[in-house]
């Protein structure tokens, strides 16, 4: 088997919010204790994609997928583990030694109307990455790559003089895109990218994802909570729940048998048009918060399958014969019925 | 047989130093008692402010332009400010797009809860308490008790949301609406406000308008769907019949613009372009530079709504 474009290995993020020295005491069994507040956001995830396959990470607010995302693009130094791009580490590298990968890693971000700055044009927001990365290229050079972009990605090249608040929301994100492609970038990590847009919009820029992707052999890791879109453009798809992964597997098998209880709870409340609601799982209690994270599996006092097993010790990724990862004991003994 | 709310060919303009803009275009709507009605469309194509319209409360420069809206047999959109505060809140309820729109930060839940009844009643600040204790039962929020005593900051979304419910729904309303209600919320807290929603309709004979982009929801939720466009309804009719036989374009677009309407990895339908702006509403039918169907009348007159083969509603010249 031929070395994964990108691997992500045994990353933990977590962020320490601990306020003042004042912040930090703590009353506890008749002592002041000195104690810090992390945010458990990403813990012992492990991933790998191929050149031009969509990896997509899914799961509910504040699971991690952002954190993760901005490990990956270099953006957040992870706690440990590491981050291999075609088998090279790349989480430790300074920033000089980083700017090759830089140019091959493009990070598309949700919100088409803070990315964009709004100050420059956008022939100016295409032509800067342009003219850092290749400086002896020449300014017609230039010019037909920012036109032959702007073409690409369905934005009329007449328009290049214009700022980003004469554009709609879905003709900004096309310009995201084309800013993310401008450097023939191998990898493209996207981060929510269509969730602001309306479906009609949505469609269009997820075509152009995947037309590109096709025509480019580009590779994605996508994240997104919507599972509609993630069923529609993946390869393989990895579900996390308050940082931990908890299931991975190709897309059609784990759409069509989740095994994660958690999988299973998630897959059943997207609304499908044209069904009427059938009863979805439903969940006991809330997220708990990344702050104290669940003893055990993280997932326990949530989960109907939980037994004082689940409570005390952490869950193991297996693979399953089908080739589904899960991290659930109840799946490992049989008590799920799949 | 007269409805419970009624809207008449509503008109609703806003008055913008450039000139006046029409947001909605001459709506027409019923809701009889129990009914649950899907209003959809895309950004800015005038479900809020249709929403707004049945509690006026549209925000300035709007005010309504032409047309009626009839509730309870009481032409209510003539109604004075202070006539409207017995319907507004007390026997029609919106739950807001903007959640902050109703619950106020510095004030515990209870606070506002009882606040809100005394408003509203002629009851004591007890039995007051007992109502609001009754209702957050209602949307099965955990605890009840140490709720009253919380702020709204100290809740999970998905909390803060069956508690924005339960505040519609102290005054017994006949009707409720509610705009996007679970569009910030995760897919499994959605299921279940929508769950809870549903159950309120069927248990209490309550009235809902459900407003959202997401049809793949309103289908699952309501009985009849109306489907909005540049401020005009252009296709209604029962859910089911509008989701499987949809027959304006911009209805079967929306449709397959849904990934799941298709196999994986397929090329998704798209709608070309993108909504008018409403100082631009293009001449004749407002769709037809997007429209895949259009004919030459599209670029001059404006459809009537006409009755479909399947016994829908929809203004399309094809129709
Ligand atoms: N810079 C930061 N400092 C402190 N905490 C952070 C920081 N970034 C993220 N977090 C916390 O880490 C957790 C994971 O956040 P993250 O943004 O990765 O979630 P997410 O899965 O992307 O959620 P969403 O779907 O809402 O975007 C959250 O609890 C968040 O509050
Ligand atoms: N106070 C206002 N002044 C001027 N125009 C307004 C005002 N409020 C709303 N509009 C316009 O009226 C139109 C309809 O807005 P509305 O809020 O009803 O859209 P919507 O369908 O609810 O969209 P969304 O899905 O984004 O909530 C929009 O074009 C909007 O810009
Ligand atoms: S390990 Fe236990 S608690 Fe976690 S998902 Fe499986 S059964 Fe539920
Ligand atoms: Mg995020
Ligand atoms: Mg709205």
């Amino acid at each position: 088997m031929s070395t994964p474009i990108l691997t992500i290995d045994n990353v933990v993020k977590h962020f320490d919010i601990t306020g003042g020295f004042l912040d930090q005491i703590r009353f506890k069994n008749g002592k002041f204790k000195l104690e810090k507040t992390t945010v458990k956001a990403v813990n012992n995830v492990s991933l790998s994609i191929n050149q031009g396959e969509t990896l997509s990470v899914v799961g509910e607010s504040g699971c991690g997928k952002s954190t993760l995302a901005r490990v990956v693009m270099g953006l957040y130094a992870p706690n440990s583990g590491q981050i291999l791009y075609s088998g090279k580490r790349i989480d430790n590298l300074s920033h000089k030694e980083m700017l090759p990968f830089r140019k091959k890693m493009q990070m598309i971000f949700q919100d088409p109307y803070a990315s964009l700055n709004p100050r420059k044009t956008v022939q100016r927001t295409l032509e800067e990455p342009l003219r850092f990365h290749n400086p002896k290229m020449s300014s017609k050079k230039i010019y037909d790559k920012i036109e032959e972009i702007m073409e690409q990605v369905g934005v009329d090249p007449a328009w290049a003089k214009r700022f980003p608040h004469e554009f709609s929301g879905g003709q900004r994100q096309r310009i995201s895109i084309a800013r993310g492609l401008i450097l023939d970038p191998e990898l493209i990590v996207a981060d929510e990218p269509v969730s602001a847009l309306d479906v009609s919009i949505q469609a269009q820029i997820l075509n152009l994802l995947m037309e590109t992707g096709k025509k480019r052999r580009l590779t994605y890791l996508f994240i997104t909570h919507d599972l509609s879109v993630v069923q529609h453009i993946s390869t393989n798809v990895a579900v996390m729940y308050l940082g931990n992964l908890c299931e991975l597997a190709d897309s059609g098998t784990l759409f069509e048998n989740p095994r994660h209880p958690y999988t299973k709870a998630l897959l059943s409340a997207i609304p499908k048009i044209g069904e009427t609601s059938e009863k979805h799982i439903k969940l006991k209690g809330e997220v708990p918060t990344p702050i104290h994270l669940p003893s055990g599996c993280v997932f326990h006092d949530r989960c109907v399958h939980a037994n004082e097993r689940c409570v005390n010790q952490i869950p193991e990724l297996l693979t399953l014969d089908n080739g589904t990862c899960v991290a659930c004991h109840a799946v490992e003994e049989n008590r799920v019925i799949s | 047989m007269s409805h419970l709310l009624e809207l008449h060919d509503l008109e609703v303009k806003f008055a913008l130093r450039t000139g006046d803009i029409i947001a909605i275009d001459g709506v027409d709507l019923t809701l009889d008692k129990g009914e649950t009605l899907g209003l959809v469309g895309e950004s800015g194509a005038g479900k809020s402010v249709t929403g707004f319209s049945i509690i006026n409360l549209i925000s300035k420069p709007g005010y309504i332009s032409k047309g009626k809206i009839i509730f309870d047999g009481e032409v209510i959109s003539s109604f004075s400010d202070e006539k409207m505060r017995e319907i507004r809140g007390n026997k029609i309820s919106m739950i807001f797009q903007d959640p902050m729109m109703t619950l106020n930060p510095v004030f515990t839940i209870g606070t506002q809860m009882i606040e809100t009844l005394l408003a509203h009643k002629n009851i004591s600040k007890s039995e007051a308490t007992k109502i609001a204790l009754e209702k957050l039962q209602k949307v099965q929020i955990p605890s009840p008790e140490t709720r009253l005593d919380q702020y709204p900051h100290e809740l999970s979304g998905g909390m803060r949301q069956r508690i924005i419910i339960a505040i519609a729904l102290l005054t017994d309303p006949q009707i409720i609406i509610a705009d996007e209600p679970t569009t910030a919320l995760d897919v499994t807290i959605q299921a279940e406000i929508m769950d809870l929603l549903q159950e309120l309709c069927e248990t209490d004979h309550m009235s809902l308008i459900l407003i959202t982009h997401d049809l793949a929801v309103v289908s699952q939720v309501t009985e009849e769907i109306a489907v909005m466009y540049a401020g005009k309804i252009i296709e209604s009719g029962a859910t089911n019949e509008v989701i499987s036989n949809p027959r304006h374009p911009y209805t079967k677009g929306l449709i397959n613009s849904i990934p799941g309407s298709i196999k994986p990895g397929e090329k998704l339908q798209q709608i070309p372009g993108m909504m008018p702006t409403l100082s631009k509403i293009p001449p004749g039918c407002a769709f037809n530079p997007r429209c895949l169907e259009k004919i030459g009348i599209c670029e001059t007159n404006i459809p009537e709504p006409k009755k479909t083969d399947v016994g829908t509603m929809a203004s399309c010249h094809l129709i």
